[in-house]
């Protein structure tokens, strides 16, 4: 079974498949391949974190991996992007974002590949809910809005620091 | 007409729905949605300025118009990543 380049669901994280499936597709012009895991922390604003559960609007999540994709195309031509993220309850250590960018260079690699997470956060209708030592709690980040070109300057901005 | 709509994170546990139909007059917006959801549940209300609004599975402004059969999600200040 091939892989898809974008997923979101249940099913642990593997960047094994994703690089494989990104490699398939290109036709030698790869200088780098850059990887990217988030991973659940035991920790969180003084928190001691049991684990998190992730809940998504999933067709939402998946126009809007397209999106960030056609974003980092415009930005880097000829980069290509694989991108999962998961859902459900995950444990500490546990991955829930997995991100593969390849390029003839590696700079260029690395940057999308940051400029790909700090949009996943920005964009990226997911949510996460934190069981902590003593409560729990829905982390809320930022109010998405793809269309706000302040946030993705931003993100450029961290990407290409 | 009819709509459904769609709540996640804190905005599903405040009415304790992910999901609801509601009966709404021609010509409404997701605005006129919110607001009759805002006066039944007021824990919503402060989400007002921080949320998101989605039709049909895009983001879509507060004055986009909706129609029979729409659905509408809207989405708290998102935590992904």
């Amino acid at each position: 079974m091939t892989t898809p380049l974008f997923a979101i669901g249940p099913a642990p994280l593997a960047l094994e498949p994703l690089v494989s499936a990104i490699a398939a597709r290109s036709d030698g012009v790869d200088g780098a391949i850059v990887t990217f895991y988030g991973l659940v922390r035991n920790h969180n604003q003084g928190r001691r974190v049991h684990y998190l559960e992730y809940e998504a609007y999933e067709p939402l999540a998946l126009k809007t991996f397209g999106r960030i994709d056609e974003e980092v195309r415009e930005r880097w031509p000829g980069m290509r992007i694989a991108l999962h993220h998961r859902t459900g309850r995950l444990e500490i250590g546990e991955a829930s974002v997995a991100i593969v960018t390849a390029s003839p260079h590696r700079a260029d690699a690395f940057a999308a590949c940051r400029y790909v997470i700090e949009r996943v956060k920005q964009i990226v209708p997911v949510w996460k809910r934190e069981y902590f030592e003593g409560g729990d709690v829905w982390i809320e980040g930022a109010t998405a809005d793809p269309n706000d070109s302040k946030a993705r300057a931003e993100a450029e901005r961290i990407a290409c620091a | 007409m009819r709509v459904t709509v769609r709540l996640f994170a804190r905005l599903r546990d405040i009415t304790g729905s992910a999901e609801m139909r509601r009966d709404i007059p021609a010509g409404a917006t997701i605005r006129t949605v919110w607001t009759e959801l805002a006066g039944e549940f007021p824990g919503m209300a402060p989400y007002e300025r921080s949320m998101s609004s989605a039709l049909n599975a895009d983001y879509a402004r507060m004055d986009a118009e909706v129609h029979d059969g729409d659905e509408i999600a809207f989405l708290p200040p998102v935590s992904g990543g």
